[in-house]
């Protein structure tokens, strides 16, 4: 598989569903060979090489364990497939590693066509690195977002995940469900960022759902924001709501200067992604964190992940 | 009452069996379903292949129940069914056949065993989410308090907790807390007075263990607990009502395929744990088969473990005596003690809001409970003779023929009924049907109606439809859902020098591989006995694997979409219920159509002979119960993964 890098990022780019797994084998992988590969695939799919950023939608979505994230996943799953859009969905489990394992069982609560080619779920195991989502989910999202038309990164809390979420997801959607008091709180004290969307779930509650919408929404007008939308969703039959967000999701996207964000986000990783290669002293350096900014800001904004990597590590030789 | 659980391949060879059975002294019927009609699909529906009368009989419509009961006077019989999420179904059927034979239903005697918790927690034949599926539970009931009046609506299952793991203390405290949640949810759809009545009608269906003394106080803390529960809870006085009523099958959990001669007396001594003192006797007794570890028993199997029940009732004294142990200061302290624990665990079912909310919790809890039991194994601590002590044996005379010593199902059987159903769907009233079906629909449709389902639900009986439009109608409308699989809750198991030795191996797989050695568990068909898998998913998990653990009842789509999906390593195949033969090799081809070149092992109820025709199929090793060392599997399973150099799937995706 170690010479298939570059193969595989073509046809993504060609947008080739059917390169994703070998694709995801290798950006997992952490052999000196498979990372060579996994920078060769990841070339091909760079905004330079594919003349603009990649087409996918990123979402992130996240919120507390039981929040009903699952059910209204296999809503928008089927929702998605009915328009004719494909989806690359990255389940990013919680469950503690212990004795370094994990077990996965996030695919299960999906509910979808397993003869479907135009669906992928891919579950790994959070935790292998503290402090962000794990590099091979976020290497896996810039490159999958070459070939589908949606990329949903999903991840368990509320509160830090999200803020980790931001740095690849063109949107980041917050789940809670009716009555569930954190979010309000995160976000009236600020330990939550402010979400793209937030959707409150099992509107079948009625009452419940309807004063938790309305006290969201009153805490993010009383923190300024008036453009994000809290939704009430009923994934089950008979689902409610569900068009209008994915509705508020494509104006999201639309109305968000796109390659902006991402440019962003790939500096904040590569910046992420050195700091924790290299440490403090790493960023010594490189004259500390501000400097280290301002050399990203001078790269090619259609570089990816990898070589902006590379680029700070030849300014820190640089100036050794 | 003396009964064996029966049925298998088709109405007409099972009520021949019946009949036969009934000609040697057996005094009621047991009916086993197959695992379709249990979980509500036709023979002709995917997820039915492999499994057409193979654990048991298909009843597809009235006619089949027409044919089952054919020659058995209803109004004369006691029949206990092991239905549970179609439950409801079958009893309209069984309903239905009746009037054929000109007998009202009111005269009908038997049981339903109707107990849906149980089944997400154990036995994975469930069809609807729990909250419907307890709606569909409390109608029933309220129908047959009114109209079926001789009927035990739902039979309240603790005999499967325990082959899942559960303690003594988890069986009774999940027990009473399952019956709780079904007499609550009944006490919401009939009038106050008629509490007492519904509640005189649950019966329990118990387990019973090899050790014999303490399963015995078990049974007399349940009776003590029952009692306690409808006086304080449901305000029931009458002594009749408030008697602890229960069937028992002997426990299968302990059973070997090592020495299966063994079982025999594990047998003997299980039906004495039940029998022995009066104040706490079974009513009923199914005691299983000695080769039930092998494969499904034949006639012979049976009218042996039907004869251990008649010496015991007939040669020996047991009947002839008062409660012998009553005073006995080791009886009731042993009972006070189950009674404190089990009181505890229930206080806890009932904070995480009752047993429909904490299936989860009581899930998770039994899955540790039988990883612990496993551990005991292993390390000798808990001896299993012929197992894992005095394992040395003489060529066995019982098992020595060709077959094994067990039942084969005509695989034939399976396109037989394919064709049949097709033939009863082409000559039936569709019209009839198509109305039956909207109506039960209309009426599933409005949740705070006072309408009973069952009402639909014959009507559907009495016009044609089968048993999987009528699960496909409820579940258009209440959804579909899965389990919790108990895996994610489960502690780790403490480091022994054999697990510290795996881990190392499983570091170097991983430093070797790049990433984390990955496995998938799958369970495919409709075998829900998930223990085996569920032990191997903890096991791999503690030994250092990443694991895709997805619950039961997937296809070999399914599956195979997962291991291209996910990349794993190796891929275990889980299957009890002896549709290994179809299945594997289905899962087999679907794999190897998605290009997926990880290696698979088998574990299940795999007789000897099975096992080269898997092999040929491509399967890289095969388990059964007899290696009830899991470390050793796993060490297997590392080696299989290094050797193959970790290849998971074709780079070109799809071949």
């Amino acid at each position: 598989m170690s010479t298939e890098g570059a193969a595989l990022g073509v046809r993504l780019r060609e947008r080739d569903l059917t390169a994703a797994p070998a694709t995801l084998n290798l950006l997992e992988s952490t052999t000196p060979a498979d990372r060579e590969q996994s920078a060769a695939l990841l070339r091909e799919v760079s905004p330079g090489a594919l003349g603009g950023e990649a087409p996918g939608h990123v979402i992130g979505i996240t919120g507390p364990p039981g929040a009903g994230k699952s059910t209204l996943l296999s809503a928008l799953l089927h929702a998605w497939r009915e328009q004719g859009r494909t989806v690359a969905m990255l389940a990013v489990d919680p469950s503690s590693r212990r004795s370094g394992g994990a077990l996965l069982g996030d695919r299960a609560r999906i509910d979808f066509d397993a003869a479907d080619r135009g669906v992928l779920i891919r579950s790994t195991a959070a935790g292998e690195r503290l402090g962000g989502l794990a590099w091979p989910t976020r290497a896996a999202a810039h490159a999958l977002a070459a070939a589908f038309d949606v990329v949903v990164i999903e991840t368990v809390g509320v509160g830090q995940a999200e803020t980790e979420i931001v740095d690849v997801a063109d949107t980041v959607v917050v789940v809670v469900q009716p009555g569930g008091g954190d979010a309000l709180q995160f976000l009236k004290s600020g330990i939550m960022e402010i979400p793209d969307v937030l959707v409150v779930t099992k509107a079948d509650l009625g009452q419940l759902a309807t004063r938790t919408r309305r006290d969201l929404s009153a805490a993010l007008r009383s923190l300024g924001s008036r453009s994000t939308p809290v939704l009430a969703v009923a994934s089950l039959p008979p689902p409610q709501g569900v068009e209008e967000l994915i509705a508020a999701l494509e104006e999201h996207r639309t109305g968000t200067d796109l390659a902006g964000r991402r440019l962003r986000a790939r500096r904040a990783s590569a910046l992420a992604d050195y700091t924790h290669e290299h440490g403090d002293r790493g960023l010594r350096a490189l004259g500390g964190r501000h400097a280290a900014g301002a050399l990203l800001a001078e790269q090619d904004p259609g570089l990816d992940v990898p070589a902006l990597v590379a680029a700070l590590e030849q300014g820190a030789d640089r100036s050794s | 009452m003396m009964r064996t659980y029966a049925g298998h391949s088709t109405a007409k060879a099972s009520n021949e069996l019946y009949r036969g059975n009934l000609a040697k002294g057996q005094t009621g019927l047991s009916v086993a379903f197959d695992l379709p009609t249990q979980t509500g699909y036709d023979p002709d529906d995917e997820l039915s292949r492999g499994e057409v009368g193979k654990v048991g009989v298909p009843v597809v419509h009235r006619g089949d129940m027409a044919t089952l009961m054919d020659g058995i006077p209803l109004g004369e019989m006691n029949t206990s069914m092991t239905i549970n999420a179609t439950a409801a179904w079958l009893l309209a059927l069984y309903i239905v056949a009746a009037e054929e034979q000109d007998v009202a239903q009111e005269q009908l005697q038997g049981t339903t065993q109707n107990d849906i918790i149980k089944e997400f927690l154990a036995r994975g034949t469930y069809a609807f989410p729990p909250a419907p599926s307890m709606r569909l539970i409390a109608d029933m009931i309220a129908y047959t308090v009114e109209h079926v009046p001789k009927w035990n609506p739902i039979n309240i299952c603790s005999y499967h907790l325990q082959e899942a793991g559960a303690t003594p203390v988890q069986e009774i405290a999940y027990a009473m807390s399952n019956a709780i949640a079904v007499l609550d949810a009944v006490r919401e759809r009939v009038a106050e007075e008629r509490m007492s009545d519904v509640f005189g009608r649950i019966s329990f269906f118990v387990n019973a263990g090899v050790r014999f003394i303490e399963e015995h106080a078990k049974l007399r803390a349940m009776s003590i607990l029952w009692e306690q529960l409808g006086r304080e809870r449901y305000g029931v006085s009458d002594p009749r009502h408030l008697r602890f009523r229960y069937g028992v099958q002997v426990n299968s959990l302990g059973l070997t395929e090592a020495q299966p001669e063994n079982n025999v007396q594990r047998i003997v001594l299980e039906a004495l744990a039940v029998t022995l003192g009066r104040d706490a006797r079974a009513r009923a007794i199914q005691l299983p088969a000695w080769n039930e570890a092998l494969g499904l028993p034949r006639p012979w199997d049976q009218q042996w473990s039907l004869r251990i029940q008649q010496v015991l009732a007939y040669e020996t004294d047991i009947l002839e005596y008062p409660d012998i142990f009553e005073g006995s200061k080791v009886m009731e302290s042993l009972v006070a003690e189950l009674l404190e624990g089990a009181r505890a665990e229930m206080a806890v079912v009932a904070e995480h809001g009752g047993a429909v909310e904490a299936v989860p919790y009581m899930k998770g809890a039994l899955v540790d409970s039988h990883r612990q039991r496993i551990e005991r194994i292993e390390s000798g601590d808990l001896t299993v003779v012929g197992q894992n002590r005095f394992v040395e044996t003489a060529v066995s005379p019982l098992t020595a023929d060709a077959e094994g010593g067990i039942l084969v199902v005509d695989p034939a059987v399976e396109a037989q009924q394919i064709e049949a159903v097709r033939r009863w769907r082409s000559e039936r009233d569709q019209t009839a049907v198509d109305a039956a079906l909207s109506d039960l629909a209309r009426v599933t449709g409005e949740e705070s109606s006072q309408e009973n389902l069952m009402i639909p639900t014959i009507a559907a009986a009495r016009a044609g439809a089968t048993t999987g439009e009528w699960s496909r109608t409820l579940r258009e409308v209440f959804g579909s859902y899965r389990a919790p699989t108990g895996v994610g809750e489960a502690s780790g198991v403490a480091a022994s020098e054999d697990l510290r030795e795996l881990r190392d191996q499983v570091a170097k797989l991983k430093e070797h591989l790049g990433r984390r050695p990955k496995i998938l568990v799958g369970k495919p068909g409709l075998d829900g006995h998930s223990n085996g898998a569920e032990q191997i998913a903890v096991r791999a998990r503690d030994s250092g694997m990443d694991v895709v653990y997805e619950g039961i009842r997937l296809t070999p789509a399914q599956i195979a979409a997962s291991a291209l999906q996910e990349g794993v390593h190796v891929i275990g195949l889980s299957i009890l219920s002896g549709s290994h033969r179809e299945l594997i090799p289905a899962v087999m081809k679907a794999l190897g159509e998605a290009g997926v070149k990880a290696p698979v092992v088998v574990g299940g109820i795999i007789p000897d002979q099975d096992v080269a025709a898997l092999q040929r199929a491509g399967v890289a090793a095969v388990y059964t119960p007899k290696d009830f060392d899991i470390n050793r599997i796993m060490h297997d399973i590392v080696k299989l993964v290094s050797n193959g150099n970790g290849q998971v799937s074709s780079p070109n995706g799809a071949a």
